[in-house]
C-alpha cells in the first residue's frame, strides 16, 4: 500500500523526462550485475547514481551510452527508452546511441593530439570537414566547459601540457561539442584536487541548460551539493530515486538511511 | 634477531653489498667480452674491405678477376628484393597484427594462433626456402625470380612485424580507446584516427629490425636459386613504348650482398677474400643505416606521446 502511494505521488510530480529505464537487467558473463531497475532521467536535470563500491551504478551508467558492447560476454535485458525508441536492442547500432549520448570518464583522458584536435574529434568522427563551422563549434565547447580563454592562445598545443582539471574539462568540451542529450559523468572529479572538483562541479551546474547529466559518484556530499534527483543503488537493485533532497533528509526506505548516514558503504 | 648493535647492522649490510658488487663486476666483465669480440670481428672486415671500396667497386659486375669485380648487382639485388619484401610483409603483417588485436575474438582459436605466430618466428630459415622452392618456384611457377625471393623474405619476417604490431597497439590505453568509441567512432575510425597513429613508432621500429634480419638471409635464398654470379641488372621499370611501366624485372634473376660474400669467401685467392671483406661492411652499413634510421622514427614519433 505505501508503495503504491508513493509510485502515485511520483507520477503526479514527475517532471519532464529524457529517458525512461525499464525493467533493465545486466549480466557480464552469468554475473547477474543489473537487477530489475526501473527509474527515470529528468530532461536538464542532474541525476545523481550512488551506492557502495561494486552496487553497479557504473555499469547502470556505461549502459546508456552502450559501453558494455565493447566487450564480449555482455548482455542486456530489458530497455532504456529515449524518444520512444530502446537504446539498448541489438537492432540499434551502439555507435547511434553514442553520438546523442556522450562520456566523461573518471581520469582525464585526451587523446595525445592538440587541444583543438580533441575537442574537434567528435565533429570528424562524422565526416565533417567545414573548418570555419568546427572553428566556431571548437570554441563554443571550449566556451561552454570554462576553458576557452585559458587556451585560447595555444589551441594547437598537445593536450597533455594541460592540468590535470583542465584536461577534464577539455573531455568535457569534447563530450559536449556535437550537443548530445545526455552526458555521462563517470565519477569526474575523483583524479582531482578539491579546487579543480569545485570547477567542475560548478561547470556541470551550468551545463543543464544545455544537456541532461547523468553523474556517477562516490561522494555524498558532492551528489548532495548539486545533483537535483538522486538514485541509490546496492547490490545491483535500484533502492531509491528521488528528488536528492527527499533521498537525503527524508529517504523512505533504511538502507539509503544507512548509507547516507555512513553506515554502510 | 634484530635488535643489532650499530656495528653488526654496518657487518651485515656489507656481506650483503659484496655480493652485489660482484655481481656487478661480473656482468660488465661480460658486456665487455661481447663487445670486445664483435668490435674486433667488424673492425677486422673493415681493415682488409676498405682498401677495395671505391665507386668501381659498387658499379662493377662481378668478374674472374678480383680486382675489377663488384658489388653492382648484389646491391642492387638487395635493394630490390628489400623493396618487395616490404611490398609484401608490411601490409600483411600490420593487418594482421590489428586484426587479431582488435577484430579478431579472445578464445582457443586466438590463443593458438598466437603460439604459432611466435612458433613461425623461431622456425630455420631455410625451412622457409624449401617452402618457397615448392610452391613459388615450382608450383606458381614464379622461377628463381626477385618476386620469389621477396615473397619467400617476407614470409621469414611476417611474424615479427604481426608480433610487433600487436605489442605496439595493446600499449596503448584501453581509456583512449573508450575515449573514442564514446565519440561514435567506428572501430575502423578508432583504429585510423587513433590506435595506428600511436603505434607507429613502435610498429616502424619493428618493421625495420626485421627487415635488418631479413637483408642478411642467405639460406633460403641459395634454396630458391638466387645466383650465385651474375653480370647484368634487372630490366629497368620504365620503358619508353607504351604503358611505360614493366613490370618485368620481377621475373629476373638475381643476387644479393651476403650471397655474393658467400660466393668470394669460397674462392681461393685471397684477393677475393679482400672482396668479400668490402662487401661485408658495406653490408654492416646498410644495416647499421637501418637500425639508426628506426631509432630516429621511434624518437620522432613517440616524442609527445605519453599517457
Amino acid at each position: 500500500m505505501v508503495e503504491q502511494e508513493q509510485s502515485q505521488s511520483m507520477v503526479s510530480e514527475r517532471p519532464p523526462v529524457v529517458a525512461e529505464v525499464v525493467d533493465l537487467n545486466f549480466f557480464y558473463g552469468d554475473f547477474h550485475a543489473l537487477k530489475n531497475i526501473n527509474f527515470y532521467i529528468p530532461a536538464n536535470k542532474v541525476t545523481a547514481l550512488i551506492g557502495p563500491s561494486g552496487c553497479g551504478k557504473t555499469t547502470l551508467l556505461r549502459c546508456f551510452n552502450r559501453m558494455h558492447d565493447l566487450y564480449p560476454g555482455n548482455r542486456y535485458e530489458g530497455g532504456i527508452l529515449v524518444n520512444g525508441e530502446n537504446i539498448i536492442s541489438p537492432k540499434v547500432d551502439p555507435i547511434e546511441v553514442r553520438m546523442r549520448i556522450s562520456m566523461v570518464f573518471q581520469k582525464p583522458n585526451p587523446f595525445p593530439k592538440s587541444i583543438y584536435e580533441n575537442v574537434a574529434y567528435g565533429l570528424r568522427v562524422r565526416g565533417i570537414r567545414d573548418k570555419s563551422l568546427i572553428d566556431q563549434k571548437v570554441e563554443e565547447a571550449l566556451r561552454g566547459a570554462a576553458l576557452w580563454d585559458e587556451v585560447k592562445d595555444r589551441l594547437h598545443e598537445s593536450a597533455y601540457a594541460l592540468s590535470g582539471g583542465q584536461q577534464q574539462r577539455l573531455c568535457i568540451a569534447r563530450a559536449i561539442v556535437t550537443d548530445p542529450d545526455i552526458v555521462l559523468f563517470d565519477e569526474p572529479t575523483s583524479a582531482l584536487d578539491p579546487i579543480a572538483t569545485r570547477s567542475i562541479e560548478e561547470l556541470m551546474v551550468s551545463l543543464k541548460e544545455r544537456v541532461t547529466i547523468i553523474i556517477v559518484t562516490h561522494s555524498m556530499q558532492q551528489a548532495a551539493r548539486f545533483s537535483d534527483y538522486t538514485a541509490f543503488m546496492y547490490m545491483g537493485e535500484l533502492i531509491e530515486f528521488n528528488d536528492t533532497k527527499t533521498v537525503f533528509n527524508n529517504a523512505s526506505h533504511p538502507q539509503t538511511q544507512e548509507y547516507i548516514s555512513g553506515k554502510i558503504g | 634477531m634484530t635488535n643489532w648493535s650499530i656495528e653488526e647492522l654496518r657487518e651485515n649490510i656489507k656481506r650483503r653489498q659484496i655480493v652485489s658488487q660482484i655481481f656487478a663486476i661480473l656482468g660488465l666483465l661480460l658486456i665487455f667480452f661481447a663487445l670486445f669480440t664483435l668490435l674486433a670481428l667488424t673492425v677486422k672486415m673493415f681493415i682488409d674491405g676498405l682498401p677495395r671500396l671505391s665507386w668501381k667497386f659498387f658499379f662493377s659486375f662481378p668478374s674472374r678477376k678480383p680486382e675489377e669485380a663488384g658489388i653492382f648487382a648484389a646491391w642492387v639485388g638487395t635493394a630490390v628484393v628489400m623493396m618487395m619484401t616490404a611490398v609484401f610483409a608490411i601490409p600483411i603483417g600490420v593487418a594482421s597484427g590489428i586484426y587479431l588485436e582488435e577484430y579478431g575474438k579472445k578464445g582457443w582459436l586466438a590463443a593458438l594462433i598466437e603460439v604459432n605466430i611466435s612458433n613461425l618466428a623461431g622456425v630455420p630459415s631455410i625451412i622457409y626456402g624449401l617452402l618457397a622452392l615448392g610452391l613459388f618456384v615450382q608450383d606458381w611457377n614464379l622461377g628463381e625470380s626477385i618476386l620469389t625471393a621477396g615473397l619467400t623474405l617476407s614470409l621469414l619476417i611476417l611474424p615479427v612485424i604481426v608480433v610487433a604490431t600487436r605489442e605496439a597497439i595493446r600499449a596503448i590505453p584501453n581509456s583512449l580507446r573508450e575515449a573514442a568509441y564514446a565519440l561514435g567512432a567506428s572501430k575502423w575510425q578508432v583504429i585510423w584516427d587513433h590506435l595506428l597513429p600511436y603505434s607507429l613508432g613502435s610498429i616502424l621500429t619493428g618493421i625495420i629490425v626485421a627487415l635488418s634480419r631479413a637483408i642478411g638471409e642467405t639460406a633460403p635464398l641459395i634454396t630458391i636459386g638466387a645466383l650465385t654470379f651474375i653480370a647484368f641488372l634487372p630490366d629497368p621499370p620504365f620503358t619508353s613504348q607504351f604503358p611505360y611501366i614493366s613490370f618485368a624485372w620481377l621475373k629476373s634473376p638475381f643476387t644479393v650482398m651476403p650471397i655474393q660474400m658467400f660466393n668470394w669467401v669460397s674462392r681461393p685467392q685471397a684477393a677475393f677474400q679482400a672482396n668479400a671483406a668490402a662487401a661485408g661492411a658495406v653490408l654492416v652499413v646498410m644495416t647499421l643505416l637501418m637500425n639508426g634510421l628506426a631509432i630516429y622514427l621511434r624518437y620522432r614519433l613517440r616524442k609527445g606521446l605519453k599517457w
